[in-house]
């Protein structure tokens, strides 16, 4: 947790100081942001949800901007190191034969904007702020000459499950102020911390930036039988042996046939 | 109607396990067998992992075996000396599965391992269950059943160790039952299968075994080796779901029930050849699978968290 904390607050340094160096002398706008929830909650009957996620837009003097500017919302999910396996006809059949480990994958990732990224800012400033799904930084331990087909492979299938997602539904000005867009979560979101990063951008250059931390986590008979599960391995095991006795031996005697 | 798994960590939808679980039940008790060869597939094929699907298969049939076993039971039809037998050596080779499972899970071939071994063993076994049971149908239809010598000898009933087992009326090796035990208990933690398929051939062909106390006695040594391998794989892999297998239970038990009745009312070898097409037909589906080239060549798996 600690490291995790100290690692956020490295990241808000960081945007802080991009923020301020990014800005010029005329009066800039900025953000000011929240989401409908920062804890979402997956119980038993979990089949995913959506996040609300406003904000408005001032300038520096608080009164309504001249120019809204654009905005780009990304939602990033836990980060895990995964092993990458291409299969590979040996004999006949299809055999994993070749793995590459890559690192600090996100298990979730959306981002969603009032235009296209690539219409809103320049690809290195997209490509800095890790914007768009085919922008994040897979770094892998190895590096063979089709690293790239791995790396696209978790994208790919990231998106097949709609972990990645890009403009679902998009950031919508209501007003000359207000904006807003919701994030999806669909039933098979990984659990664990998630961070909400807003952008402000004017005319291709990030002015502003907020981040606001949200967590998903198991609740209820679910994260129960996960932890004990977890917990005490042994004793789960005795458990699922007992059920299984008792419903066998249930089942025996309703159905007796004397 | 959706509902979360905890382990297997994805939602399902209820009536889609509930009826699953019914359908193999009904044809386990149809033939007498545990239904995990039929369970294990089924659940990868819907998006359980691999590894959730063994673990929570073999829980399930610990409660499928209880609720047959009973049943034989009653009838007498249980040689639970030969059952303690085949049972030593079950526990030490699914202790061996478990083992050999946690290896190739690291290396990534676990999927393979799990595919491959069902396409041997459901290959074999139909291929001579439909051949000898459809050679029998023939020639009871020619009314030339040859009366089979109450003992033949091979060089199996030279090995030493022998053990009187009464009601089996069997005078054989221990090590016999003690071998097909262990390689079974193998079976049984690498695919998630009770392992009748193989057994109860084996006791019949190879033991020489009376039918009638073949199912009863299999059944008693699969609750106990399932039971084992249940307790290993949430030992080492933490991949039994609870929920998932009491979901599978209630239902297969009760299409089991239903089996049994409807297996009771149709010849011995018209069963042996409808379970040898099925066996071979779960075989065929999971070869086309290693051939087939697949849709995506590439599949990851998340190492621990980093953060």
């Amino acid at each position: 947790m600690m490291g995790n904390r100290s690692v956020f607050g490295l990241f808000a340094i960081a945007l802080f100081c991009l923020v301020v160096a990014a800005q010029p002398s005329r009066a800039d706008n900025t953000l000011v942001t929240d989401i409908s929830s920062h804890l979402i909650s997956v119980t038993s009957d979990f089949t995913g949800t959506d996040l609300l996620l406003f904000g408005t837009v001032t300038s520096s003097e608080g009164s309504l901007p001249a120019d809204k500017g654009d905005i780009i919302v990304v939602v990033r999910g836990p980060k895990k190191n995964v092993t990458v396996r291409k299969k590979e006809r040996v004999a006949g059949i299809w055999v994993n034969t070749r793995a590459i480990e890559i690192a600090k994958v996100p298990g979730f990732y959306a981002v969603a904007s009032n235009r296209p990224v690539t219409d809103i800012s320049s690809t290195g400033t997209l490509e800095r702020l890790k914007i768009g799904q085919h922008r994040l930084s897979l770094s892998a331990k190895t590096t063979p000459l089709d690293v790239q087909d791995f790396r696209q492979a978790i994208v790919r299938q990231q998106e097949e499950v709609q972990l990645y997602t890009s403009n679902q539904s998009a950031v919508y000005f209501l007003g000359t102020s207000l904006f807003r867009t919701s994030i999806h979560f669909p039933a098979n979101v990984p659990v664990g911390n998630y961070v909400a990063e807003v952008y402000l951008f004017q005319d291709g250059e990030l002015v502003s930036a907020q981040t606001s931390p949200l967590f998903i986590k198991k609740f209820g008979i679910g994260r129960r039988i996960f932890d004990f599960a977890q917990s005490y391995p042994t004793l789960h095991g005795i458990a699922a042996i007992i059920f299984a006795l008792i419903a066998g031996w249930i089942a025996s005697a309703l159905f007796r046939k004397d | 109607m959706p509902v979360y798994l905890p382990i297997a960590e994805i939602s399902v939808n209820l009536f889609l396990i509930l009826g699953m679980g019914g359908a193999v039940g009904l044809l386990s008790g149809m033939f007498g067998v545990g239904g995990g060869f039929l369970m294990t597939p089924l659940l990868i094929f819907i998006g359980i992992p691999p590894a959730v699907a063994v673990a929570t298969g073999a829980n399930q049939l610990v409660a499928a075996s209880v609720s047959g076993v009973l049943a034989h039971w009653r009838r007498g039809n249980v040689d639970f000396k030969m059952g303690t037998v085949l049972l030593v050596g079950g526990i030490f080779g699914s202790g061996l599965g478990t083992w050999i499972f946690a290896l190739l899970k690291d290396a990534g071939q676990v999927d393979l391992l799990i595919s491959l071994s069902y396409v041997l063993f459901l290959g074999v076994i139909g291929g001579l269950m439909l051949v000898e049971s459809v050679g029998a149908l023939l020639r009871s239809h020619k009314g030339t059943v040859k009366r089979k010598k109450l003992h033949q000898h091979y060089w199996i009933h030279g090995l030493p160790f022998k053990m009187r087992f009464r009601k089996s009326k069997l005078y054989i090796s221990a090590l016999l039952p003690l071998v097909l035990g262990f390689f079974v208990g193998v079976l049984s933690a690498i695919m998630g299968v009770g392992g009748g398929f193989v057994m109860v051939p084996a006791m019949i062909y190879l033991m020489g075994m009376p039918t009638s106390v073949v199912i009863g006695t299999s059944l008693f040594q699969i609750i106990f080796v399932t039971a084992n391998v249940t307790l290993l794989h949430s030992m080492t892999t933490q991949t039994v779901d609870v929920l998932l297998a009491l979901l599978l239970m209630s239902s297969a038990v009760i299409g089991a029930q239903l089996g049994t009745r409807i297996g009771a009312k149709m010849k011995g070898e018209q069963l042996r050849s409808l379970l040898g097409l099925m066996v071979l037909l779960v075989c065929a589906k999971l070869a086309f699978d290693l051939i087939l080239t697949p849709d995506d060549l590439f599949s990851f798996r998340l190492l621990e968290g980093v953060n």
